[in-house]
């Protein structure tokens, strides 16, 4: 691994509880600039709280997470600023259903001054070109289907110029037909050097794309490697047990 | 019928105008109020969930009735007996309060309700573009929940409507306590009920023809 890149995200025995329930226990990791890091693991592990605690829409409970050179775990940080450095991509795409693709595409830097609406109009449709869709601009949310949704959820991201993308198991709720596209887009975006964590159970992908595997369960990083690694000579029990599982 | 039509028809139209504009006066604050204690109910401030609730529970534990001549005796009274002041509020300034305070209650309840039927994923979604957390209200979840809201909106307008008539015990002359005058004078009070009745259904009916435009218009948008 190439350590003397930048580090686009620092985390430091990052620790979450909701109440009493810990449900990090201490989660350590470097991710440098352009580096593809894909997250497995059991469902329940921690895999989506860690990724919402990259951008705070889960308050951290202690331990320190660094994104872009700005401290999430700071009260006094400006959150904002650095949301807009941080693309985020959900499982059910939660595209806004009052807007139609262009507005959704649109709203966030026209809002946020990032460009007036002829620029944002035009940076939409170049997004929309990217994940092909042109001629969906004008479509309403509840008119596409998953796959497209998920399309637009990632060009609504992409409109922001973010350089970090996070993936909540971008493809855990499309039908099988649809994975492929989405997977697609997201293998284009990591081939022009973006930094992404992705939590997902495409075990093709993480072996195709992942410079880094992080294997997640109860609250820890079990086990991290290269996709060779996990996938081929994976050492720890509970690692071995979960991909016998979904392999 | 026709001698009341034709004596008391101009007197009674005032007096629907009357009732309206204490209804629109009513209503116009309702909405502030509710939209200001509808979303104090939604953010993450315990302090202000629970001054909301505080708010919602009193109002719908007190019968409109007995806050109206609260506000309208009540207060004067122990402005005059504790401070010597006296402190005179017009029946309509006192019906505007009432119906405000207690539609604003009602409205409050709607507006949270709508608001938390929208999927949490909305407000996330927006959050996590960068935009703050008003705008994210604003701009994605209010106007989806504003859409679902509608009819429940209509509904409380029609009831707050109607609640106008429980000022006439203030003496405020909207229909009913002028129906009531004219009564006294004419001994006539199963016509002039009737007219009365006839007067409040027609406005309901238009109020809610002019919805279900409004409805229809709303969801050609999606
Ligand atoms: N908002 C929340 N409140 C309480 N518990 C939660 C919340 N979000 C997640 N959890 C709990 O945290 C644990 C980890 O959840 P999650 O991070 O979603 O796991 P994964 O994404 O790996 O399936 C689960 O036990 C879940 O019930
Ligand atoms: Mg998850």
């Amino acid at each position: 691994m190439a350590d003397n890149r930048n580090v686009k995200i620092h985390v430091e025995n990052l620790q979450k509880s909701f109440g009493k329930h810990k449900v990090l226990t201490g989660i350590t990791t470097d991710i440098h600039e352009g580096e593809v890091v894909v997250v497995i693991g059991p469902s329940g592990g921690g895999k989506s709280t860690f990724l919402r605690c990259i951008n705070r829409l889960e308050e951290i409970s202690s331990g320190t997470v660094i994104v872009d050179g700005y401290d999430v775990s700071s009260k006094k940080t400006d959150i904002n600023k650095m949301r807009e450095n941080v693309g985020m991509v959900f499982q059910h795409f939660n595209l806004f259903a009052n807007l139609n693709v262009l507005g959704n595409l649109m709203l966030a830097p026209t809002e946020l001054k990032k460009a007036n609406k002829q620029e944002a109009k035009e940076e939409a449709l170049k997004m929309l070109d990217m994940v092909g869709l042109l001629e969906k601009a004008e479509a309403f949310p509840h008119q596409l289907s998953g796959g497209q949704k998920q399309r637009v959820a990632i060009a609504r991201a992409l409109c922001m110029h973010p350089d970090i993308m996070l993936f909540d198991e971008p493809t855990s709720a499309l039908d099988p037909e649809m994975v492929g596209e989405v997977l697609a887009v997201m293998k284009e975006l990591a081939k022009k050097g973006m930094t992404m964590v992705v939590v997902t159970h495409e075990m093709g992908f993480a072996r195709d794309v992942a410079d880094r595997v992080l294997f997640i369960a109860d609250g820890i990083i079990v086990e991290e490697g290269t996709p060779e690694q996990i996938f081929q000579n994976p050492q720890n029990q509970r690692t071995i047990d979960f991909l016998n599982c979904v392999l | 019928m026709g001698r009341i039509l034709s004596e008391y028809g101009i007197y009674l139209l005032e007096a629907l105008g009357k009732t309206l504009l204490l209804a629109l006066l009513g209503l116009f604050f309702g909405c502030i109020i509710g939209v200001v204690f509808g979303l104090l109910s939604v953010v993450k401030s315990k302090v202000c969930n629970w001054i909301s609730l505080v708010y919602v529970n009193i109002i719908r534990g007190i019968p409109m009735i007995v806050l109206a001549l609260f506000v309208y005796i009540g207060v004067p009274y122990a402005f005059k007996n504790f401070f010597g002041t006296r402190v005179m509020l017009t029946s309509l300034a006192a019906g505007t309060i009432c119906l405000a305070v207690n539609c604003g209650a009602y409205m409050s309840e709607i507006i949270r309700a709508g608001i938390q039927a929208i999927d949490p994923g909305q407000m996330e979604a927006a959050r996590s573009l960068g935009l703050p957390y008003w705008k994210s209200m604003f701009r994605v979840v209010l106007p989806q929940a504003i859409k679902n809201m509608v009819p429940s909106i209509v509904n409380q307008f029609i009831i707050t409507l109607k609640d106008t008539s429980i000022l006439s015990v203030i003496g405020f002359p909207e229909l009913v306590n002028k129906g009531q005058n004219i009564i006294a004078r004419t001994f006539m009070s199963f016509q002039t009920w009737i007219i009365v009745g006839v007067m409040y259904l027609f406005v309901i009916l238009v109020l809610q023809w002019v919805a279900k435009m409004l409805e229809r218009r709303l969801n050609r948008g999606r």
